[in-house]
């Protein structure tokens, strides 16, 4: 069975074709990249995934069920989790609110308007360890606005971890890293257990290589190549479509 | 340090009649607490959920005509709250349903909309609410037996309702569901993508904000012992909405201020000053300009600017004076 | 069958008046993002120009051309050292706004004291004029006469005209506007005194037929917002039908159901909000 399924998946805005009949097969624990040059509508295919859209047609599927029409905020409860190209993190809040929140939205207390949030313990320490596993746990009681850009990209993936996945979309985690937190976050997303099967969209060649194994090239919302790390890279077409033109 | 001085602040108006003195400003000092508790409940929505309302007005004369007319059909006190509170409610849910389909200023419209509605409905349905000559009811309410007709003693039945409201705003906001709420505000779309229903936790929150709004627009009919459409006009829910501004959306204390800022100018300022209403919108824009975040945090800001100040002031003042050390 | 006629030309006059009042705000808002909760105030400020100037004994058509300059350089003047600073800051533009109108307003009163002043006709566009038969006042043609040409104006201006692209540019993505280089800063004081000078102007035309009294500020601001909200903030085009829209809701509500008057106008702008909540041709998600 598959982790993540979507057959042939439409979407326009206007005249304009965004996502032109995609067809993914993502096998549980797999590690995809999605990448394709600016405009190849590689956001709007998470967008649609992650459910904020809504495709014209097609189908798409989280370990068998068809969650197509399943608004958004229910395929959090169904695993799926994602960050964001630009950053969205609770601004005036330190960086354990914002992880807290995260574990907040598929618990049942959210609900809860009388207890207080902050003698929940046992959500808090959850917390907490979410931000070890990101090694910022340091920072916990720092406001995201004192912090720098590369922590507030850890936090974001630590927000997404936070809510135990079974699927993790990444959209562009290592845009505007220096080299070495591009390398610290791939270490930490290497050291992510098999149960989490994780879909990558990046920019930057380098890290995302090193990561993905299997990898889905889109062009002008078409899927165009797809395969092995291997295959992608030497495929006359992927050269073509980077290099050429 | 903050504990003593809320300690204090309480102590000092539950004993406001005492030093206050005379009727009139004991009478000012209820009708702050009555505002406070409007703002305090429009706030639920504008601070908290991020989306400005001017349509509040028409939640608080809503509670204050369905208490007017229950009490004047002879109703018991419990029955005309809780039927007040009731219609409330409903015309809250309804005003909820239909503003939250838009956003920003699609949203504010909407609230505009609705309470001109309401006020339409108010002036003209003149079977029911007597249009423009309002109505009265005969006495206040008297809970338990005890008689509220003079000013301290309405004074203290507002103060302890104030206090329930204040309350139960403290522990709402520190729970996890004021938290989900301030969320919808910051970034919506993530809280969705985080399993968040944000529709209807903004439902819920507007819902929270009209009981309050009604149990302040309660209080108001007993305090006038009358109710006209003049408390649901635009005017009305543009004063409400100017409270909670000018005194700060993020924090309790904000809107109590701003309540107290603009009855006092209104009422008392108004006795000495004939250009009050010139003032009032100074203060607003002089707010804008030196404290944008409202009168609270700014002063807050103010006061911790001037104390470190006087620290640094005084450290250097204690460097100069100390002897030199001699390092061998 | 008269009286239809009457109460046509009267909601089509309303309606020129709302066009410049609203095209105004519609710009501020499109433009700006301001909800210039002032724009009623600057009618109001206008009008009462157009009566000391006339009272002076300037010619009623010089005198609303005045005014409308003064009012203007007041907006541009009130852009630049309040708004400016207040981008995004939603609530803070909502407080400065309504703080400047009350503090407009009051002036207004102690300048001109709280009875309403009734301002004449001017001479030329007296009486009658007939018309397929029957005879409308000169004035209200005159009225519509001059909104048609200013709608026409300011469409060739934003059709024509570089300033015209730059703003509707700033309207449609004001992020890509400035990094295309457009002046972003001056475009917006322009375009606020435009908006507050065709307020102005539209005061002291109005004048004859609405009159000039302490609160015509709080009259009219509504109606322009119910005409921006329901036409669509950012867009001539909808300004123009949500005027005619407004204009003769409210007459014919007021003559056939005036009891109903207010729920008559608002409730087509509720179904509207609801039903499509950037307006009829908004551009700009609100």
């Amino acid at each position: 069975m598959t982790a993540l399924a979507i057959r042939d998946l439409d979407k326009s805005f206007g005249g304009l074709r965004v996502t032109a009949g995609v067809s993914l097969a993502v096998m549980p624990g797999e590690r995809r990249l999605i990448i394709g040059p600016n405009g190849a509508g590689k956001t709007t295919l998470f967008n649609l995934i992650a459910g904020e859209l809504r495709p014209d047609s097609g189908a798409i599927e989280l370990f068998g069920a068809d969650v197509t029409r399943i608004p958004s905020r229910r395929r959090a409860h169904l695993g799926l989790a994602r960050t964001y190209q630009i950053i969205t993190l609770f601004a005036g809040e330190t960086l354990l609110r914002n992880v807290t929140l995260s574990l907040l939205g598929l618990s049942r207390l959210r609900w809860n308007p009388v207890a207080s949030l902050a003698r929940q313990d046992d959500l808090l320490s959850q917390a907490r360890d979410a931000l070890r596993r990101v090694g910022l746990d340091h920072l916990a009681d720092r406001p995201v606005a004192q912090t720098s850009y590369g922590e507030r990209r850890r936090v974001e993936i630590a927000m997404a971890l936070a809510q135990q996945p079974k699927v993790l979309l990444l959209d562009e985690p290592f845009a505007g890293l220096s080299i070495d937190e591009r390398r610290d976050i791939l270490a930490l997303l290497n050291g992510i257990p098999r149960d989490v099967t994780i879909v990558m969209i990046e920019h930057d060649m380098d890290a995302a290589l090193e990561f993905a194994e299997k990898i889905t090239v889109l062009h002008f919302g078409e899927v165009v190549v797809e395969g092995t790390r291997a295959e992608v890279v030497a495929h006359p077409r992927t050269r073509e479509i980077y290099l050429g033109e | 340090m903050r504990r003593t001085a809320l300690a204090i602040a309480l102590v000092l108006l539950a004993a406001l009649p005492f030093w206050v003195g005379n009727a009139y400003y004991t009478n000012i000092a209820a009708q702050i607490l009555i505002y406070a508790i409007f703002a305090l409940g429009l706030n639920v929505v504008v601070g908290y959920a991020g989306l400005v309302s001017l349509g509040h007005a028409a939640l608080f004369g809503v509670a204050a005509y369905a208490g007017a007319v229950l009490v004047n059909a002879g109703q018991g006190h419990l029955v005309v709250v809780l039927g007040s509170c009731g219609v409330t409610i409903s015309v809250a849910a309804i005003f909820a349903v239909l503003a939250l389909r838009g956003t920003g200023l699609g949203f504010v419209m909407i609230t505009v909309a609705l309470g001109q509605i309401v006020w339409g409905v108010a002036y003209r349905w003149i079977s029911v609410t007597n249009g423009d000559n309002g109505v009265s009811i005969t006495a206040r309410p008297s809970p338990f037996g005890l008689s509220l007709a003079t000013a301290p003693a309405f004074y203290w039945a507002v103060f302890v309702v104030f206090l329930a409201a204040v309350g139960s705003m403290a522990v709402f906001v520190g729970s996890p569901f004021g938290a989900s709420l301030r969320g919808t505000r910051d970034q919506p779309r993530r809280m969705t993508a985080l399993g968040y229903n944000v529709w209807l936790i903004r439902f819920l929150a507007f819902l929270l904000s009209g009981f309050w709004s009604g149990v302040a627009g309660l209080l108001y009919l007993y305090y006038n012992q009358f109710i006209s459409p003049q408390a649901v006009a635009l005017t009305a829910s543009a004063e409400v909405l100017l409270m909670v501004i000018s005194g700060g959306t993020a924090t309790l204390l904000g809107p109590i201020a701003g309540a107290a800022l603009v009855v006092i100018i209104k009422n008392v300022a108004s006795a000495y000053i004939e250009r009050w209403n010139f003032v009032l919108g100074a203060i607003f824009v002089a707010i804008v300009i030196f404290m944008p975040e409202g009168l609270v945090p700014g002063t807050v800001r103010l006061w911790r600017w001037t104390a470190a100040e006087l620290r640094s002031r005084g450290a250097a003042r204690t460097a100069e004076a100390a002897p030199r050390e001699r390092t061998p | 069958m008269n009286l239809w006629l009457v109460l046509a030309i009267n909601s089509i006059t309303l309606a020129g008046l709302l066009f410049l009042l609203s095209a105004g705000f519609s710009l501020i808002f499109g433009l700006m993002r301001i909800p210039n909760l002032t724009h009623g105030s600057l009618l109001m400020l206008g009008a009462y120009f157009g009566v000391s100037l006339i009272g002076w004994g300037v010619g009623f058509w010089a005198a609303a051309v005045c005014a409308a300059l003064g009012v203007a350089l007041f907006g541009g003047f009130v852009e630049r050292a309040l708004l400016r600073r207040l981008a995004g800051a939603e609530l803070a533009q909502v407080l400065v706004t309504l703080g400047l109108s009350f503090m407009i307003a009051d002036v207004c009163l102690m300048l001109w004291g709280g009875d309403p002043v009734a301002v004449d006709t001017p001479a030329a566009a007296r009486g009658s004029t007939l018309l397929f038969g029957t005879a409308f006042p000169t004035y209200r043609l005159v009225i519509i006469a001059i909104a048609v040409v200013i709608a026409a104006a300011l469409w060739a201006m934003l059709d024509r005209t570089r300033l015209g692209a730059m703003i509707r540019a700033g309207v449609d993505d004001p992020a890509m506007a400035r990094a295309v280089g457009i002046r972003v800063s001056h475009l917006f004081t322009i375009v606020f005194a435009l908006g507050a000078g065709l307020a102005g102007f539209a005061g002291v035309i109005g004048g004859p037929i609405l009159s000039v009294y302490p609160g015509l500020d709080q009259d009219m601001l509504p109606l322009a917002l119910v005409v921006v909200i329901l036409g669509g903030s950012g867009s001539l085009v909808g300004s123009l039908v949500g005027s005619f829209v407004v204009g003769f809701l409210y007459n014919f509500g007021q003559a056939v159901f005036p009891e109903l008057a207010y729920v008559i106008l608002f409730l087509p702008m509720l179904i509207v909000l609801v039903v499509r909540p950037r307006g009829l041709f908004g551009r700009a998600a609100p």
